[in-house]
């Protein structure tokens, strides 16, 4: 499993080497010092954007209008109840104590009593969520984000994040089942379940931006980094206000 | 695909839209704090939300309307607009500048309207403030609690010539409003200059009225 998780990023990354060669770095005035292979991103971000809105969002959709709420509610949790066990390793790896023990204690805890968990009884009792992968551990470790990266399929990354995916996966439970007919389809349902959960955002996006791509890079770099903070990024200056000058009016 | 844009995200927006731009009340003693501030405007304008059917169905006059006589009097929107644009603000002429301003209000307006509709029974937990009592521009971190997982609001104030505070920033988790505008625009302007920048927020605010019909 480790091996073919790591032959899928060669494959990767091979694609990435390719379409870095044939598109070149983004120049000029415009060129973002955290985006350099904007060109490659924004032609990757347009495949993504158009699988969306032909498989995935209409797949989406009908799953929402068809599956019963208190399923889709179940199915959420059994993948948030498989996503904390990897959540308890993480927050252990970046010696977080408190944080490590609430989410051990929340898969046991949703595990047991909670049925495989189905159902969320950890939050009731006040053990929170406290998601994180590898690349926010490798965050926490000082590793720096890299340059910006939107991945066919997976949408936005940054290089740090990409280098982190492959021990998420090869520890992921659903993609490591071994009757294969399974695991295609429970994997299958958590794009679909993510998705789905999507939804009501996926148009404000479009709605709020003038230009989607750069709107949705700019806030998945900060939401990264503030996650890899745990909500306290350092040094964060304030903006200048131009307003407050006096030549402004 | 990714976690940031989950639906908490989209109940914080429009708590985020509900407290920044929903702030009520009248012009309180110059000796509020800034914490109480935005604990007292968060509450005020939850109860008029949860108290308003119309804005439930993403009423869209109704909310402009909200955001102008009781919202804005809270907010420093020339400051959110002038440091978005950057720069080249000091050299807009006051037409411009005012047009701008217009623009980017509409289109945080009605980006959100639609999210005011999904405030339920969420609450706001004001966390403690780490400033001195003299300073002029504080952040205030908050947290909103619902069904799932907190949510992280954070605001930036400042304290405004008559002493009231004012909102010239805020964040869900983690993503600064300004910041998220300021690239965008900075395109804009380089590409087509400010007018251009103007005729595009418009554009935008055109297609999105269309949308909604």
């Amino acid at each position: 499993m480790m091996r073919m998780a790591f032959q899928r990023t060669g494959l990767t990354a091979f694609v990435l080497a390719v379409a870095v060669l044939s598109t070149g770095c983004a120049t000029g005035p415009n060129a973002n010092p955290k985006d350099p292979l904007e060109p490659m991103n924004r032609s990757i971000s347009r495949f993504n954007d158009s699988l969306d809105e032909n498989v995935l969002k209409p797949v989406a959709t009908g799953y929402k209008d068809v599956t019963p709420e208190l399923v889709q509610k179940g199915v959420r949790n059994v993948f948030n109840n498989l996503s904390d066990i990897w959540s308890t390793v993480n927050n252990g790896l970046q010696l977080k104590g408190r944080d490590t023990a609430e989410s051990l204690m929340r898969s046991v805890v949703n595990t047991v009593f909670g049925i495989y968990g189905i159902f969320d009884v950890a939050t009731p009792i006040g053990l929170e969520r406290h998601p994180e992968d590898f690349g926010q551990t490798l965050g926490a470790w000082g590793v720096p984000d890299g340059p910006y990266v939107v991945l066919p399929l997976f949408g936005p990354s940054t290089l740090r994040d990409t280098a982190g995916m492959p021990v998420d996966t090869s520890v992921d439970y659903v993609r490591n089942l071994d009757h294969i007919p399974t695991r295609n389809s429970a994997m299958a349902l958590r794009v679909v379940d993510k998705r789905t959960s999507l939804l009501g955002t996926s148009n404000l996006l479009t709605e709020a931006a003038i230009d989607k791509y750069s709107f949705t890079r700019d806030a998945y770099l900060q939401y990264r980094r503030n996650q890899v903070f745990d909500g306290n990024p350092p040094d964060e200056e304030d903006l200048p206000d131009p307003s407050a000058e006096p030549s402004a009016k | 695909m990714n976690r940031f844009l989950s639906r908490r995200t989209f109940s914080a927006l429009a708590l985020m839209a509900a407290c920044a731009f929903g702030v009520t009340g009248a012009a309180h003693a110059a000796e509020e704090s800034a914490d109480a501030f935005i604990k007292r405007v968060s509450s005020d304008i939850l109860d008029s939300i949860k108290a308003d059917k119309s804005i439930h169905n993403g009423d869209v006059n109704k909310i402009i309307t909200l955001v102008d006589q009781r919202v804005m009097p809270n907010v420093n929107f020339l400051r959110m607009t002038a440091s978005a644009v950057g720069p080249t603000w000091r050299q807009a002429t006051p037409e411009q500048q005012k047009r701008l301003q217009e623009e980017f209000k509409i289109l945080l307006v009605r980006t959100y309207s639609g999210a005011l509709g999904q405030v339920s029974d969420q609450t706001i937990v004001v966390k403690p403030l780490r400033a001195a009592a003299d300073d002029k521009e504080v952040m205030v971190k908050t947290e909103v609690r619902g069904k799932g997982d907190p949510i992280q609001l954070d605001y930036r104030v400042e304290k405004a010539a008559d002493g009231s505070w004012k909102v010239y920033n805020m964040n869900v988790m983690g993503i600064w409003l300004v910041e998220n505008y300021k690239t965008q625009f900075a395109q804009e302007i380089n590409t087509k200059g400010v007018d251009g920048l103007i005729a595009s927020l418009a554009d935008r605010n055109k297609s999105n009225a269309r949308a909604a019909k």
